[in-house]
């Protein structure tokens, strides 16, 4: 086997790096003092984090990993069919409009639900005259993406200096969960969306020839690529949800996984979920150590860790795009 | 030819279509259209550009729906069929596959038993099995852990067809597979499917171009115009001057091969 050498090294190393990350903090590397109440405070905001990270980070990568097959784009990732846009026009009407004082729950909830809403439009729109296809999936994605983000703009420019501010943050990204709940909530449905294109990696696999090929192979396309796109979005909803707009991770770690145990998504979806995980993981404890006690969006280190690893890898294979 | 197998008569039919008309967005390609494959029939689809070879084709394995008529594989109805069963019974060889992801040759191959394989369960030993034997019959088990879209034409070719092997199919369908290839290949691929069809009595439907390489290979030619069966049987039958003038609008000269008495079909140009 070509790639199998690469796996059980990986796994050993990801659980290191995650251990490390719990135990640093603004003051260096230590063991929290979990005697006291406030250095238990301070463990379990920093474990709320990393499980965090976990969730968003792999949940993004898993669902750039299915779009990127679904759609056959280099390009592909989870932000591509306008959930991004929908997720943030939820949460900017949900802090506009005054409910979020009303529940903690109450921006997530709106991001989740109109990202959701965002794919079943783009969906149906793509849908029209029979069969979904691929052109029409990102053509239709773009369309309804750029009108959500002047819907954006338009509420941007009408809200209090108060609301502006926290819908820039939101949109910046944050992996600090408000609660234990939203953890548990967003957690589950990267898992579920996880087991089910897991489930159907064979049929990913054969997609990523081509609707005919997939067809000639046995698999019920139409029906297959709508399972596949929703559990996508269900992912990256549930990440948007609990961390706003984090960039890079949905793009880049598909790719480099692909490099390194190649396309079969049996292999490279459980690896994807890993490697996500753990390098916003490590990108957040960057983030939240370099400057301290000013925290960096999360955001601005992936995209800056992640764009020059992300460049030398290309540079290593030409003929296919992906690694 | 001495390799040319001729097919019992008394086979069960691989595929029947009758009466099947179909078309896209109201513009109709295949009219009225009957025929019977055999199993362990070797029949080549010919006919010029846009007379319906490839729909008929993709008819046959339920991607296009029939508007009126029937399309039967093994004795059953296409669309009744389930997809997975379907593609246990019939694979298909595509003009290429563009693989943009860097699949690996024995990954490739795996894919050819998706339908075969469960999905709570990595491939067994057996699957291994086969698609090593497949990979072994076209070639390519040298090749196994090269990523396919890094390779040749003709090396990828001998590959596709090591996948549709892999489901251990009844039918084999190809939509002219030697279209981007050399000669010398085109060669190769050729005398793959054919001995294929007499080892293995796998029932082989191909679309060509070229008539000589079907006329040499094929002991039964259907040669197609405007969405009907113009000609059905042998080279000889089916290769008459007044035949394939009359559908491809030029001038030819048909000859006798003397070495191997293949028929040969050469246009001529107007003076």
């Amino acid at each position: 086997m070509r790639y199998a050498r690469f796996q059980i090294p990986f796994v050993l190393l990801a659980l290191l790096l995650t251990a490390v990350c719990v135990l640093v903090g603004p003051h260096g590397f230590s063991w929290p003092d979990t005697t006291t109440p406030m250095g238990r405070a301070i463990f379990q905001l920093r474990l709320y984090r990393v499980a965090a990270g976990f969730i968003v980070g792999g949940g993004l990568a898993c669902s750039g990993a299915v779009l990127q097959a679904l759609l056959r784009n280099p390009l592909a990732e989870p932000y591509i069919l306008g959930i991004s846009g929908g997720g943030a026009l939820g949460a900017a009407v949900v802090i506009v409009s005054g409910l979020a004082a009303v529940h903690v729950g109450a921006v997530p909830a709106g991001a989740f639900v109109v990202a959701l809403a965002t794919l079943a439009l783009v969906y149906a729109l793509a849908s029209q005259g029979g069969t979904t296809s691929v052109y029409g999936l990102i053509l239709s994605g773009v369309v309804v993406s750029s009108m959500l983000s002047s819907l954006l703009m338009l509420l941007l420019s009408l809200s209090d200096i108060q609301g502006l501010h926290t819908i820039i943050w939101w949109m910046l990204g944050n992996l600090q969960a408000s609660s234990g709940v939203m953890l548990l909530a967003c957690g589950g449905c990267v898992m579920v969306s996880f087991a089910i294109v897991w489930l159907f990696s064979r049929e990913l696999n054969a997609l990523t020839l081509g609707r005919d090929m997939a067809h000639h192979l046995g698999v019920r396309t139409e029906r297959v690529v709508a399972l596949a796109l929703a559990a996508a979005t269900l992912a990256a909803a549930a990440s948007v949800a609990l961390a706003g707009m984090i960039g890079f991770v949905g793009l880049i770690v598909p790719h480099a996984m692909r490099q390194m145990i190649g396309a079969d998504h049996r292999r490279l979806l459980p690896m994807c979920l890993i490697a996500g995980g753990v390098f916003l993981v490590v990108c957040d404890t960057v983030a939240r150590v370099v400057l301290a006690p000013v925290e960096l969006p999360v955001g601005v280190i992936t995209a800056l860790t992640g764009g020059p690893f992300f460049l030398v890898l290309l540079r290593r294979r030409k003929q296919t795009w992906v690694g | 030819m001495s390799e040319k197998t001729t097919t019992p008569i008394n086979a069960q039919p691989a595929v029947e279509v009758q009466n099947l008309a179909t078309g896209y967005h109201g513009r109709m390609v295949l009219e009225n259209l009957s025929l019977v494959i055999r199993e362990g029939e070797m029949t080549a689809l010919l006919g010029p550009n846009g007379t319906g070879k490839s729909t008929l084709l993709h008819a046959m394995t339920g991607q296009h729906r029939a508007l009126s008529g029937s399309v039967k594989l093994f004795g059953r109805d296409v669309r009744e069929l389930p997809a997975a069963e379907r593609a246990r019974l019939v694979s298909m060889v595509p003009q290429q596959i563009e693989a943009p992801m860097a699949f690996t040759v024995a990954e490739m191959v795996m894919m050819g038993r998706t339908a075969a394989l469960n999905r709570w369960q990595a491939p067994s030993a057996d699957d291994w099995r086969i698609v090593e034997q497949a990979m072994t019959y076209t070639d390519v088990l040298g090749l196994r852990d090269r990523i396919f879209q890094e390779m040749s034409g003709g090396e990828r070719q001998r590959v596709v067809i090591a996948l549709a092997l892999a489901a251990e199919p009844r039918l084999i369908l190809l939509d002219e597979p030697t279209a981007h290839l050399d000669m010398n290949h085109r060669l190769e691929v050729l005398e793959l499917i054919a001995r294929l069809n007499r080892e293995k009595n796998v029932a082989i439907v191909m679309v060509a171009h070229d008539l000589n390489l079907a006329a040499e290979f094929f002991p039964r030619l259907i040669l197609m115009d405007h969405g009907r069966i113009a000609a059905d049987g042998p080279p000889e039958t089916v290769l008459q001057p007044q035949t394939i003038e009359a559908i491809y609008h030029c001038h030819v000269d048909i000859h006798r091969d003397p070495d191997c008495g293949a028929l040969r079909v050469f246009p001529r140009r107007t003076k």
